[in-house]
């Protein structure tokens, strides 16, 4: 081990106050300390977005955007300030840019029904080998339902994305969108977004990047990477479940039909018919998730406490860290080596099948994701039918790796 | 390292070293049965006497320990019986997963009933079950 890159020690020290944030941390799992290594599948929540959640629904609840009374008024300027939050959050243009959802799924059907519905047969819409079945599902049913082109760019053997078969892809220029995903669920790989922008522009599509994990990792800004669409999830940014965002650029928004109809999102109704609300409100049909929105910008807050540059550095380190403890086990195989990757490690165990792993692993406190990950062509392409994946989060510890590690040994000495 | 009461000495062996896995050129029926959560999947392969009775079954299964071992004791357990017989077992095994107490002549298969702790594994278990009682059900429907 490196001791120059990291050491427990120094990780440890940094990271105290950061788990002393999270109440679940100092739970125990069948009579053990809690190692939770699925933070990909959902992070757990701080205090901080818990309280808020809480006093909120204590103090300061009501509906919002209709309530003509003093209560109503203070939590819908509490709703519409997470919207100027995540606007600064993600760089957009303008707090009319962002859509809020239930979450980065619901975003990105919004944008197959709605976006989606303005293209006409002989169009394509380009995805990765690698997305999760939110990115992939939605494009089926648009093709199905609009008659037009699915494409599948491929990745290559370390899990990159294939980027010359992206521009043949792109080459005959039928694409109108290319929706893929900015961190791989699965491989920890991070896509180049800003080149599969330039290449999609080049060619005259657009570009939806899913940035489900990524962005709980590193900063982003939509309008630096020059992105088209961009969708998040609350859920894994340390904030609540039931609620999304989605970014897009204005007049893209403007330009797309409603995807719900309802309260919120009309300018006027009759009998007979009902003109549209002003973009984002057009697309928030009903009454939102007012509470988790809230919560969210809890989240948010305290994940620019942290700060990005510090996320990033603890989660490299730790990558790093875990990558090499993780490879001194036998028989064990890291699925996805591309260079660029973030916080998740998908592994395979000789003669130890994932659920299995996954079933011993919490037995001893430690919670691994085990399964195809809604990734089942990705886990076609890599020839498995399952794997076991360990994903960090900002509380994740180099101790915890080391346990991952030593009981990892164990198990495959039980098996073996 | 803790271990699990799910992991008896009799799954792991019969996950390392099945006695009824492999084709059979001779089946008159054939099954299968996937999990969609995990990409488990079991075939199963028999010949039937002509009292509907299992004259011989074997399996080929492609999933964790748990799934592959019941397979195995299933195949094993099911050998002569008929598809009563059978439901009346597979009743009893889900009774034993959800309970976490096992019915009097279970046999070797009590060693799942600790899966009443593990929901989300006790479909494991109970896949090589649903197929045999899948292929059953279509062979008198047909």
């Amino acid at each position: 081990m490196d001791q120059s890159v990291i050491t427990p020690t120094d990780m440890a020290d940094s990271l105290r106050h950061v788990r002393a944030d999270f109440p679940i941390l100092s739970q125990k799992v069948h009579g053990k300390d809690l190692v939770f290594l699925d933070s990909a599948a959902s992070a757990q929540k701080p205090r901080q977005v818990i309280d808020c959640m809480a006093d909120t629904m204590r103090t300061q609840y009501a509906n919002i955007h209709r309530g003509l009374y003093w209560m109503s008024e203070r939590t819908t300027e509490a709703y519409e300030a997470v919207r100027d939050q995540v606007a600064r959050f993600l760089g957009a243009a303008a707090r009319e840019e962002i859509v809020f959802t239930r979450n980065s799924t619901e975003a990105i059907n919004l944008v197959a029904h709605s976006y989606g519905g303005l293209l006409k047969p002989g169009q394509a819409v380009l995805v990765s080998e690698m997305e999760h079945h939110a990115n992939l599902v939605p494009w089926q049913m648009l093709r199905d339902r609009m008659g037009i082109e699915l494409r599948v760019t491929p990745i290559t053997d370390d899990g990159a994305l294939d980027m010359e078969a992206l521009a043949a892809n792109l080459a005959d220029g039928k694409v109108a969108l290319v929706a893929i995903t900015h961190m791989s669920n699965v491989l920890g790989t991070i896509t180049d977004a800003r080149a599969i922008i330039d290449m999609a522009h080049a060619a005259g599509a657009k570009v939806l990047l899913d940035g489900s994990q990524l962005a709980v990792h590193r900063r982003v800004n939509v309008q630096e990477l020059g992105a088209d669409f961009y969708v998040v999830t609350g859920h894994k940014l340390y904030g609540p479940t039931g609620i999304g965002v989605l970014w897009a650029r204005r007049e893209l928004l403007e330009a797309m039909p409603p995807f719900l109809g309802g309260g919120d999102m009309i300018s006027t109704v009759s009998f007979e018919r009902a003109t549209w609300a002003n973009v984002p409100h057009k697309f928030e049909a009903g009454t939102p998730a007012i509470i988790e929105t809230i919560g969210l910008g809890a989240a948010l807050a305290y994940i620019e406490s942290i700060g990005f540059e510090a996320i990033g550095a603890h989660e490299d380190a730790l990558t790093a860290y875990a990558l090499e403890a993780l490879g001194n086990v036998s028989g064990l195989k890291v699925i996805g080596t591309a260079p660029q990757r973030g916080g998740v490690i998908s592994f395979t165990m000789k003669d130890v099948h994932p659920h299995d792993i996954a079933t011993l692993l919490d037995r001893n406190g430690i919670a691994v994701r085990a399964g195809h990950h809604c990734a089942e062509p990705l886990m076609r392409r890599l020839g498995v039918t399952a794997t076991a994946r360990a994903s960090f989060g900002i509380y994740t510890t180099p101790e915890e790796i080391d346990l991952l590690a030593a009981t990892l040994e164990q198990i495959r000495g039980f098996f073996v | 390292m803790a271990q699990d009461d799910l992991y008896r000495t009799v799954v792991l062996e019969r996950a390392k070293a099945p006695r009824h896995a492999g084709p059979l050129p001779t089946a008159t029926l054939n099954g299968q049965g996937a999990n969609p959560l995990c990409g488990d999947r079991v075939q199963l392969h028999a010949v039937l006497d002509g009292q509907g009775r299992i004259e011989t079954i074997r399996h080929e299964t492609r999933g964790c320990a748990i799934c592959a071992a019941s397979a195995d004791l299933m195949a094993g357990r099911v050998t002569g019986q008929d598809r009563v017989h059978v439901g009346r077992l597979h009743a009893e095994l889900v009774e034993a997963v959800e309970t976490g107490t096992a019915p009097a002549g279970l046999g070797e298969l009590a060693a799942f009933a600790p899966l009443h702790q593990h929901r989300s594994r006790r479909r494991c278990a109970l896949l090589p079950w649903s197929a045999l009682t899948d292929m059953l059900n279509d062979d008198k429907n047909r």
